[in-house]
This record gives structure tokens, C-alpha cells and sequence, in this order.
């Protein structure tokens, strides 16, 4: 049962009011249990959590740099089993989705093939957030960032959402899972269950940025829940390689999910892009077919 | 501040920083509505909304940077939360 009175996260952090990524952390660290520590990739996260010379953490936490938070994992991991430790104390990866499907990949490829004891959380806000909104390889089809502006000449973000679940599945991971901050029970229980899995675990975590994505802070629980019921988003988990739990979903249109974001809205405005939005919804269309979310 | 060794900064001591003056709106919780749900409890970004000892709530204001969601999230049949705007 997740202890939902741990508090490991505390007020004063910098994070933009309805900073989904803020919130998901603390449910992510009530689902993780008390004796966690916290490997932090350089990010949002990282840089609104401890300002120096503060701390936002109640529980043991360590940065070291953007692209080694498996590496540093790892070796607290390996620390931790020689003295006898690990059966008491719990290994928690935080990287945000640059730092995870980009320029993280080496070292989670080695800590996964090497299989540590550890869970890793991408915090997915699909795109470099914390240096200005650039295109990640998890950002969506055709969302305007800096590095994929959309004018003239561009609808944004030419390269498809990197599978990078699919890729931990390929190490051989016991458990990986996609969950979103929209479904916090959903989220706490499968980080729990993460904790709980001996070896290297993996969940990515869809957490909207009010910020970078453009729209009100007030309706990031309400942008999560559209992603899910659009079929953009899907929450699954994958045990030893076997899907084993989808959330299925009357599914919607991805219009509105799109409509409500300004890094979509040049596909609405000055006209309706007919052509490109229904390349968007030919993705939802493909995750609904692969995962079978939707409800007959 | 001096560091310890091993540059260790005392846990949670981001609560020098009152987050509060951020503020646009504030939320206002009327306790008669609230059905103790825990939902904005659990969903607050600045994790700022603390259960009493009579399992009622309150929103501690040093640090709620106004961002709704609270209200957004509070159920339909409660709508305990209200967003106001502040007066500075
Ligand atoms: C090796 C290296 N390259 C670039 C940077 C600059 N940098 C700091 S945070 C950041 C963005 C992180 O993006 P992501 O991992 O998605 O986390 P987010 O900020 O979106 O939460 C970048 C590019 C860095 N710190 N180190
Ligand atoms: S830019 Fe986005 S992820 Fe970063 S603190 Fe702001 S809302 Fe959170
Ligand atoms: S979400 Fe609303 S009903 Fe639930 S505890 Fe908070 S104020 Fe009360
Ligand atoms: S307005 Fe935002 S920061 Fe303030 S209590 Fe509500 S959810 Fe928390
Ligand atoms: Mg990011």
C-alpha cells in the first residue's frame, strides 16, 4: 500500500505555478517509499528543486551531470549491495525526457544491460524545458518549439515521439511502465510496484509544462487526462516483456487535446490544417490498434 | 550559509523561500463544502495544502503561488475552492 502521508518534497522550490512535473514528484515519492535516494539529471527539476545553497529534498539526493544519472545509480547501487544495504535502501532515478531518450541513453543502456537494482523516472514534459523549449526526441509530431518553429515553411516538430519504452523492453527490463501525474493512484501504484521489482525498472510519466506547451497551470491535470482520452498518451505496463495492463479508453478526437495547447496552435490558426491533423490522429489511430485502449 | 562536507544543504530548507509572493489569485477553501477528499492534498504542486489534526485542510499561503489547480481538481459535487484575486 502507498503511504500517501511521506512527504519527501518540500514548498519553496522554484517551478512555474502548475508545473506538472512538481507535482508528479511528490506523488512519484510517496509511491517510492521511506530510505529512497534520488539520482537527479540536470533539467527542470534538478535546477527548481535545489537553488543553491537549498534543498527542496527530504530524502538523500544527489546531481551530478546531465547525461550520467544511470552511471551515478549505478554505483551507489553497487555500494549499496556491498554493504549490505539494499534491501533496505532504494536506488530512484529523476530524468527529465531530454536527459533520457537523448543524452542519457549510453549510460541507461549500461546500468539496464548491467542490471542494477534501480528505478528510473522519465518525467516526460517533451522538450528541453529548463533551457527554453527545444524539440527532444520526445517530442510530438508537429509541436512548435524553438528548435521546430512553425511558420512559412514548417508545421513544427517534423520527427515522430521516440518509443523509448519499447527500447528499456529490448534490455530485458522486468518492469517498465508508462503512467501519467493525471492518474496520480495509477502512478504512486506503479512506482510502488517498481520499487518492489528486483533489477532495472522503468517508468516514463507524462507530465504537462503549463509553460512550454501554452496554457493555463490550472488545467494540467485536466491536458493530462485529454492526452490519455485522445489516445496520444497511453498507460500501460510491461512485465518481463509482457503487456500485461492497458488503461483503455472511450476514445476522443485528438482536436481538442491539441486545440487547448499553443504549441499546436498554428495547426487551428490562421486556418484548420485538415492534412496535418489527421497525421496526428493516424498516431493516436496506430497506439489504440497496438495497445487495443479503445473500449468497444 | 556555510556547506557541510559533501556541499549537503539541510533537508526541505527551500522553505527559506516564500514561494507565496508569486501570487496572483489565492485560493479560499470554504471547510463546510469540503468532503475531505484529499485530491488537492495530493495534487498540489507545491505540496502546501496540510491536513489538520481534525482531518479538515488549509492552504498555507507563504507558499501557494496561486496556480488553480486545487479549485480546477476539487470535485464537482464539493467545489470547495474558490481563486481570488489578490490584493497587494
Ligand atoms: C552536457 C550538457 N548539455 C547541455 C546542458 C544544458 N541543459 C541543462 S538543462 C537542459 C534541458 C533538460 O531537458 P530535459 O531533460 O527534457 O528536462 P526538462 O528541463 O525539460 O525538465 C539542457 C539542455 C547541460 N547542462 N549539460
Ligand atoms: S518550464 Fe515546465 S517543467 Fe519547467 S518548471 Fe516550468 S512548468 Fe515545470
Ligand atoms: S479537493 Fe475539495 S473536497 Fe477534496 S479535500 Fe480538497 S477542498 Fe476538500
Ligand atoms: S493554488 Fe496551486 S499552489 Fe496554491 S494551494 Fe492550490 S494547487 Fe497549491
Ligand atoms: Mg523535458
Amino acid at each position: 500500500m502507498v503511504d500517501r502521508t511521506i512527504e519527501n518534497f518540500d514548498c519553496g522550490h522554484r517551478a512555474c505555478g502548475g508545473c506538472g512535473a512538481s507535482s508528479a514528484v511528490r506523488m512519484i515519492l510517496k509511491g517510492a517509499g521511506k530510505n529512497v535516494i534520488v539520482v537527479n539529471a540536470t533539467g527542470c527539476l534538478e535546477v527548481f528543486s535545489t537553488p543553491y545553497p537549498e534543498t527542496a529534498w527530504k530524502t538523500p539526493w544527489i546531481h551530478s551531470l546531465f547525461e550520467n544519472s544511470s552511471a551515478v545509480a549505478s554505483g551507489i547501487e553497487a555500494s549499496l549491495k556491498k554493504q549490505g544495504r539494499l534491501e533496505k535502501e532504494k536506488v530512484l532515478v529523476f530524468g527529465g525526457d531530454g536527459a533520457t531518450v537523448d543524452i542519457g541513453t549510453q549510460c541507461i543502456s549500461g546500468a539496464f544491460e548491467r542490471g542494477h537494482d534501480f528505478t528510473y523516472v522519465c518525467y516526460d514534459n517533451e522538450a528541453y524545458m529548463n533551457t527554453g523549449i527545444q524539440r527532444s526526441g520526445s517530442t510530438p509530431y508537429d509541436a512548435d518549439t524553438t528548435t521546430s518553429p512553425a511558420g512559412v515553411c514548417s508545421t513544427g516538430n517534423k520527427l515522430p515521439k521516440k518509443d523509448f519504452p519499447q527500447i528499456i523492453v529490448a534490455h530485458g527490463s522486468p518492469y517498465v511502465a508508462t503512467a501519467t501525474m493525471a492518474y496520480p493512484m495509477d502512478l504512486m501504484k506503479k512506482v510502488e510496484t517498481a520499487m518492489k521489482t528486483k533489477g532495472p525498472c522503468y517508468i516514463q510519466v507524462h507530465t504537462p509544462c503549463c509553460t512550454g506547451w501554452g496554457y493555463d497551470g490550472a488545467k494540467t491535470m485536466e491536458i493530462g487526462r485529454m492526452a490519455v482520452e485522445c489516445g496520444l498518451w497511453v498507460n500501460y505496463e510491461i512485465i518481463d516483456g509482457k503487456l500485461t495492463t492497458v488503461k483503455k479508453v472511450k476514445r476522443v478526437p485528438v482536436d481538442d487535446y491539441l486545440m487547448a495547447q499553443k504549441r499546436f496552435r498554428h495547426l487551428f490558426k490562421p486556418v484548420r490544417n485538415d492534412a496535418e491533423i489527421a497525421k496526428i490522429q493516424a498516431i493516436a489511430d496506430k497506439n489504440a490498434e497496438k495497445y487495443g485502449i479503445d473500449i468497444e | 550559509m556555510a556547506l557541510g562536507i559533501g556541499c549537503t544543504a539541510r533537508p526541505g530548507n527551500s522553505r527559506n523561500n516564500k514561494t507565496g509572493s508569486w501570487r496572483v489569485f489565492y485560493p479560499t477553501m470554504d471547510t463546510e463544502k469540503c468532503t475531505k477528499c484529499g485530491t488537492c492534498q495530493l495534487i498540489c504542486p507545491e505540496g502546501c495544502i496540510n491536513q489538520n489534526s481534525d482531518k479538515t485542510y488549509s492552504i498555507d499561503l507563504d507558499f501557494c503561488k496561486g496556480c488553480g489547480m486545487c479549485a480546477e481538481e476539487c470535485p464537482d459535487k464539493a467545489k470547495a475552492i474558490t481563486m481570488k484575486m489578490e490584493e497587494k
